[in-house]
Order: C-alpha cells, then structure tokens, then sequence
C-alpha cells in the first residue's frame, strides 16, 4: 500500500452535477464579467500589440528611478513608465508608448533616450516594435485563438458525437474569455507570451475534457440504462483521481516555472496557473453538464453513423 | 504481457541510444563541438538566451516601382531625342503607366517598334492620336518587386559580411520583408545605420548655366535637378545643379577603399573596364567643368576635372573623417540597395540576461523535474519510479530531437519543456489510475495490466492529438520566440507518447517477469 491508496480508497460518488445551475451561474457571470471588464477597462497591451519601445537597463549601482524618471520625462515621449524588478534593486524596466508617425519615429526615440539617459546604463534588452507590425500581430494572435477553439471542437465532433463537440467549444471558449479577462480585470501586461498562455491554456483544458469524455463514451456503452445524470456523475468521479493528480504535476512544474522562470515568463507563468484551476473548473462544470441537455442516447445508438446535425454554438 | 513483440523492443532500445547519442554535445563546452561534425550539434539557442539582435527590415516597394517607371521616362526621352521625334507630356500617369504622346503622325509608325521593345514586361499601346502607353500589371510589378527584394537580400548580406558579424542570419519573410538575426551583437544602432544607407553613388556634371538661386526662383533648365550637398565641410556650397543624366553609375565600381591623401582620410575607387572607358570618356569631354559626386541624392563633392582620367580608378575627398571613409568604401563595396530599408521591429538582448534567461529556465526545469519525480515515486511507489524513468528519457530524446532537427531553443521554448513534463506524466497517470480501476474490478494482476495500458492508449491519443492541434495553430502564427514554445511542446507531446506508452510498458513488462509480484503495489 502506497501513501496514496490509502487517501484514496475505492472510487468517490461525489454529486458533481447537483451544482450544475451554481457552476453554470457561476461561469455565465465570470464571462459576463469578463467581457465587461474588456469592453470598460480593456487590455494592457505590451509593445508587441501596441507598439513602442521596452528597454531593460542595468546600473552598476542601485539605480536613481526618480532621477531616469526626471530625465526621461524631459524628453516629451508620451507615456513613459519605469518599473524595477528583480532583487538587487539594479534592474529597471522602461516602457514608452508608440511614437506618433512612422517605423524611423521609434528608433529616433530610443536615440533619444540613450543619450538622455548617458552612460553608466548598461541596455540588457531593447525591443522596438512599430506600428505596422503591432497590427499584425494583433491580427494574427487573435486569428490563431479563434482557429484553436474551432479546430479543437472540431476534432471532438470528429472524434465523438456532435453533443461533445458543443461541449468542449463553450468549455474552451469559457477558458478562453476567462483568460482574457483575468488580464483585463489585473491589468498584467498582454503580449505575445500571453497569446501562447492561452493557446496552452486551451490545449491543457481540451485534454482534460476529453479524457472525461472519453470515459462518458465508454460508460454510456458500458451501462445501457443507467440515465445520463448518474452516468456522468460517475464518469467524473472515475476520472477524479486522474484530473487532481495531472492538476498537481502540471501545477508543480508551473509554480517552479513561476518563481524561478525569470520576469520574461512570469506573465505566463501566472496565466498558466489560472488557466490550470479554470481549465479543470469548466471540463467539469462547463463541458459535462452541457451534455445533460442533449439526448445523448440517441447519439451514442447510432455510433459511426453520420446523420446528427451539428448545433449551432 | 509476456510475449512483447521483438521489434517494439529493438525500437525502444534503438531510439532511446538515438537519444542519447543526439542529445550528448549539449554536454560539452562548445570549443569541443565546434570540431564536431554539422550532424552532432548541440541545439542552437535563440537569441533571447544567447544574447544579439533581431531586425525585421521592409523594402520600401512603392521606390522600387517609381524608380522603375522613372527609369523607363529617361530612357524614353533618350530614344526620341536620338531619333529626334517631337514629343510632349512624357511622365508618369497614376502608379503603374507610363506616358507619352508622339506629336507628328508621320514618326508614330516609324518609332512604334522600337518604344515597344524597350520595356517587355509593360503592356505597350499606341492609340489614334500617337499616345503611347506602358502599363504595368500587378504581375509585372510584383515580379519587379521580387527582384528587388531578392537584391537588397543580398546587398544586406554583404554589407554585414563586411562588418565581420558571427554567424549572421539573412531571410526573407513574405512578400517584401527580410529578417536579419545577428548572434553575439550587443547594439545593432551601427548596423541599422548601415543598413539604413542606400549608398547609391553617381556622378553627373554640374548644370553651369544655372546658379541654386536661379533654380530655387523657378529658373531650373529642364533635364537639371538642384540637389543638396552632404554636410561636410563648411564653406562649400549648401546645393549644386546638376543636368539628370548619369555619366556614370556606382553599379560599375569594382573596389573602394578608405585611404589617405595629404593627410585626410578619402575613397580611392577603381571602375570595371566598362565603368574605367565610361569615366575616361566623360572627363576627356569635360576638361574644365566641375563633376558632381552623388550619394543617395546629395552632393558629396563637385571636383573640378583637371584632365581626363583614363586609369578607372579615382578619390572620393568629401571631408570624412576616418570613420566615415572607411563606411562608405564599405558600403560601396557591397553595392547600392535598389530600394530604401525601413526597420520595422527590433528586438535585442545583451549576453549577460540571454545567460541570466539559460540559468532561470535551467533551474526551474530541474526544479520541476525534482518536484515531479518525487511526486510519482510517493504516489505509485515502483511503477511511479518506472515513470520517472520514462520522463527523463523523454527529456533526453526530446533534446535529441531538437539539436539533430537543428530547432532553436528559446525561453518560451524552455517552458514548453517544463509545461511538457507536466503533461508527459500525464499519460502514465492515465494508465496507472487505469489498472488500478480494473484491477479493482477484479482482474488479475496481469490481464489488470494489459488492459490498462490497452484503454489508456485511446484516450491518451485523443487527449494530445487535441493538445497538438492548438501548438500546431501556435507554430503557423507565431513568431521567433513564440514558434519555439510550440516546436518544443509539439515535439514534447510526440516523444511523451513514446516514452510514456511504448518504454514505460516495456519497462513494467520487465518489472513483472522478474520480480513476479502477486499483488499490485498501486
């Protein structure tokens, strides 16, 4: 006997559907808020979306932010923020907003500010991007959003049934506002890291409910009459120790990312984070309760057969 | 579970020593590897962690296409000048035509041919009333375009050979960009400078019969152009009239080199033999009268030619200082650019964070690693341990894979990896839980197991070919680092599924022919 067959015995029966109309509230209300939150405060983009200028400086010394502060506000540049990181109190990072005019207008303002700013600075990372990519950045990441959800549910409906496919489009979708808001509402920096968190995020999710489905699949063969409610519950509890044992690997890893990643990834590292609690929430709350609304009986009859109309999402 | 196939076994052997061979050179100092063979590399870092510079440069494609049509005027006007035909309104119409109208009916049919073969690729026409047209389609220009971009790829190849930059990466990315990724490169402003220079040299007499002010009153002969001077030395003129036609182009040079002479620092400059009988010719007409030096539309120098110069080769002398001289031989070395070049996005990290960025994501990497294998070996005891061993195969051939595929690594990258161990061991739950399920059900030790691994397999293929859909989307729309966060976690699943699946069962297959246990240890 190990230390974990004793935590857990045999296979719990938790009534996980019983708070299906709490966990369905709950999950409408976070993507209202959500969305709020988008349209009223929106998003603080990085310069990968917005475009401008990032420079990580290092001084030999503490660095003076008041005095790089002054100096730089001199300068007219627009928005200009300054923000030290790291432990040794050496490290700052300055954010300046998109130049007005073209591509040659952020590379005169980093001109600008290296001269301002004179020696003893040492420039550990700059990053320029103009205007003209930002868009297409933009263009592209959320591309690449909208195409995962859709080839994901896509593959499920392929996979299993067209109920399922519904499923995992609004589990992945609720992940996915859910994220989006999470750096609307925190105001963390929104870049292309981010569009990767999500895109995993996704993926991690997606792995989860299908793992769940998998097993409706196989029970909804297995027990012919059982009704679908109780055939649910009992998928979930079946999978229940496989879901918390992935959860807590998968969040060792993360947290180990979080903490020792280095600032570059801890954006990421804290979206992964949320996305692994909501990920595991909405297979659970999101993707199985929808199936309880379908005729799932029916589909399952007639597997391998073509003849179900997918939904409209 | 005791007949396992040979072949599985033979592969499992075969490719875990694949593994370890291919992931070895990440173990060496690099002054070993660099001795070692293109196909036994360690993996390549991306420039977030070994420190350079990343530039995404735009060739500026409406220049090429107005360069192009202006050309096409200038020659016009040079053939009907020659075969003295009265013309009017010779320009430009809209963005793709060229215009001109033949005044006298009898020369229409006489000149078609010849205006029609001088530009191919336009649509040529000729209408009732003798205009004449060339017209440019998308095609055209595009293919115009092309040229011009595959051009400047290698014009800004030279120049960063020139500045003797390790290993440089050149490429074209789309229609009309080019990135250019310099390893080791700390502060690309130099570059960018360099690069930012057209460096297209002419020379063209000077226009005598008119003064700057004359041309600023209005007062400019046609075919002349007043153009500024470079700001050099003071006491010169602040602009020149010069007549439009090139004597002779820098596109004709075959050598610059900075030098001195009287103690100030000049490009002395030699000419290909067409280039040397071209410049012979112009100065031996031109005894006397001043000859404009030309780079990218400003006035370097108006020498006076003293006597003709028959050698081909000659000096620049434009007040430079050292530095200046020896960038513009350079840049005359490597050639013109046909078209401006527009920095679009830059990004640059210095060595010392790249290694800083090497170090966080090493030691979160064993860190997770720890935490993992410790975790596997409380919860499943023996079969967790055979787990862990699967995982940190998976780690070496997925390293591997990444060095002998030629993959670059980057931070995002790194946490890919991390993320991918996380999920790896995601597979082995999947089985243990399941035979711990049938076993439950009350099969034997034995038949629990095969069936475990039996079911497992479905839903860990549907579980990661999803996965694998989102880091396929990630890999076709994402960027630099971005793009290695989806190789590593694209090829991480993939070699999961192996180690996981394939080695894990071996492993366990093995573990029961020689202990024989009774009971199940889960």
């Amino acid at each position: 006997m190990t230390f974990y067959s004793r935590l857990i015995g045999n296979t719990p029966k938790f009534d996980f559907l019983r708070l299906r109309v709490f966990g369905l509230t709950l999950t409408v209300l976070l993507i209202l808020g959500s969305f709020a939150s988008m349209g009223l405060k929106g998003f603080n983009f990085g310069i990968d979306f917005a475009g401008g200028l990032l420079i990580e400086t290092q001084t030999a010394e503490k660095a003076d932010v008041g005095h790089m502060r002054n100096v730089l506000d001199t300068l007219n540049l627009g928005e200009v923020s300054l923000q030290e990181f790291g432990d040794t109190g050496r490290d700052v990072m300055i954010r300046i907003q998109r130049q007005e005019g073209d591509e040659k207008a952020q590379m005169v303002a980093l001109t600008r500010v290296k001269e301002a700013l004179g020696a003893g600075y040492e420039y550990r990372r700059v990053e320029i991007v103009g205007p003209k990519v930002g868009d297409e950045l933009k263009v592209d990441g959320a591309l690449a959003v909208g195409l995962a959800v859709l080839a994901i549910a896509a593959y499920v409906w392929f996979r299993f049934e067209w109920q399922f496919g519904v499923g995992a489009l609004a589990a992945t979708f609720h992940d996915v506002i859910l994220t989006f808001g999470l750096f609307s509402v925190t105001g963390l920096e929104f870049n292309l890291t981010t569009v990767a968190a999500i895109l995993t995020i996704a993926g991690y999710s997606i792995n989860d409910t299908v793992v769940e489905y998998d097993r409706v699949r196989e029970n909804l063969r297995k027990y012919k009459t059982m009704s679908v409610y109780d055939l649910l519950n009992l998928s979930v509890n079946e999978t229940l120790a496989r879901t918390i044992l992935t959860v807590a690997t998968v969040m060792v890893t993360v947290v180990a990312l979080l903490v020792l990643g280095g600032e570059v990834l801890r954006g990421f590292s804290i979206a992964m984070l949320w996305g692994l609690v909501i990920g595991t929430f909405s297979s659970i709350y999101v993707a199985i309760p929808v199936l309880l609304y379908f005729d799932l009986r029916s589909g399952a009859d007639k597997e391998g057969e073509e003849g179900a109309e997918p939904a409209a999402p | 579970m005791a007949h396992f196939p040979k072949w599985k076994i033979i592969l499992a052997v075969v490719v875990s020593l694949a593994g370890f061979i291919w992931s070895a050179p990440n173990l060496l100092p690099r002054e070993t590897t660099d001795q070692m063979p293109s196909w036994w590399q360690p993996v390549s870092l991306g420039l977030d962690l070994q420190g350079g510079s990343y530039l995404m440069l735009e060739v500026d494609t409406s220049y090429v296409v107005r360069e192009h049509l202006n050309s096409l005027v200038e020659t016009v006007r040079a053939t009907l000048r020659k075969e003295r035909v009265k013309y009017a309104e010779l320009g430009l119409s809209g963005k793709d035509t060229v215009k001109v109208r033949i005044l006298e009916a009898g020369d229409r049919e006489k000149i078609r041919p010849e205006l029609r073969k001088l530009d191919s690729t336009a649509a040529f026409d000729m209408t009732e009333d003798g205009t004449v047209t060339w017209y440019y389609d998308e095609n055209a220009l595009r293919s115009r375009i092309n040229q011009a971009v595959d051009q400047s790829i290698e014009i800004v190849r030279r120049r960063i050979d020139e500045m003797g930059t390790r290993e440089p990466s050149i490429q074209r990315q789309g229609a009309e960009r080019i990135v250019v990724q310099l390893p080791g490169v700390k502060d690309p402003d130099r570059i960018k400078e360099l690069l930012g220079k057209t460096a297209k040299l002419t020379f063209h007499m000077v226009d005598d019969t008119a003064t700057p002010d004359d041309a600023r009153a209005g007062r400019l002969p046609p075919g002349s152009m007043l153009l500024p001077s470079a700001e050099n030395e003071r006491g010169l003129p602040t602009s020149y009239v010069v007549k439009k036609r090139v004597e002779v182009g820098g596109d004709l040079l075959t050598d610059a080199q900075a030098t001195f002479q009287d103690g100030h620092p000049v490009v002395s400059f030699k000419f290909s033999a067409a280039g040397g009988k071209k410049f012979g010719d112009t100065t031996k007409e031109n005894v006397g009268k001043a000859l404009a030096i030309v780079l990218d539309g400003k006035v370097i120098s108006a020498p006076r030619v003293n006597e003709p110069i028959l050698g081909g080769s000659g000096v620049i002398s434009g007040g430079f200082n050292v530095q200046q001289a020896k960038d513009l031989s350079m840049l005359l070395r490597a050639g013109a650019l046909p078209a401006p070049l527009g920095v679009l996005e830059e990004r640059t990290v210095g060595p010392d964070l790249g290694a800083d960025s090497i170090r966080a994501g090493a030691i979160a990497s064993v860190v997770g690693l720890v935490a993992v294998v410790v975790f596997m070996a409380l919860i499943y005891g023996i079969l967790g341990l055979l787990a862990d061993v699967a995982l940190v195969l998976n780690l070496v051939i997925l390293l591997a894979l990444l060095s002998a595929l030629g993959a670059t690594l980057t931070l995002p990258g790194i946490a890919g990896i991390v993320l991918t161990m996380g999920m790896a061991v995601d597979a082995n739950v999947l089985i243990y839980e399941r035979i711990r399920e049938e076993s439950r059900n009350g099969r034997s030790l034995l038949s629990a197991i095969q069936a475990g691994f039996e079911r497992a397999f479905g839903t860990i293929l549907d579980a990661n070919l999803t996965t694998l859909a989102a880091a396929a989307l990630l890999f076709s729309f994402g960027t630099g680092p971005i793009k290695g966060f989806a190789v590593t976690l694209t090829l991480g699943l993939l070699t999961s599924m192996f180690t996981a699946i394939t080695v894990t069962r071996l492993m366990v297959a093995l573990w029961v022919s020689v202990r024989r246990p009774k009971t199940l240890p889960l």
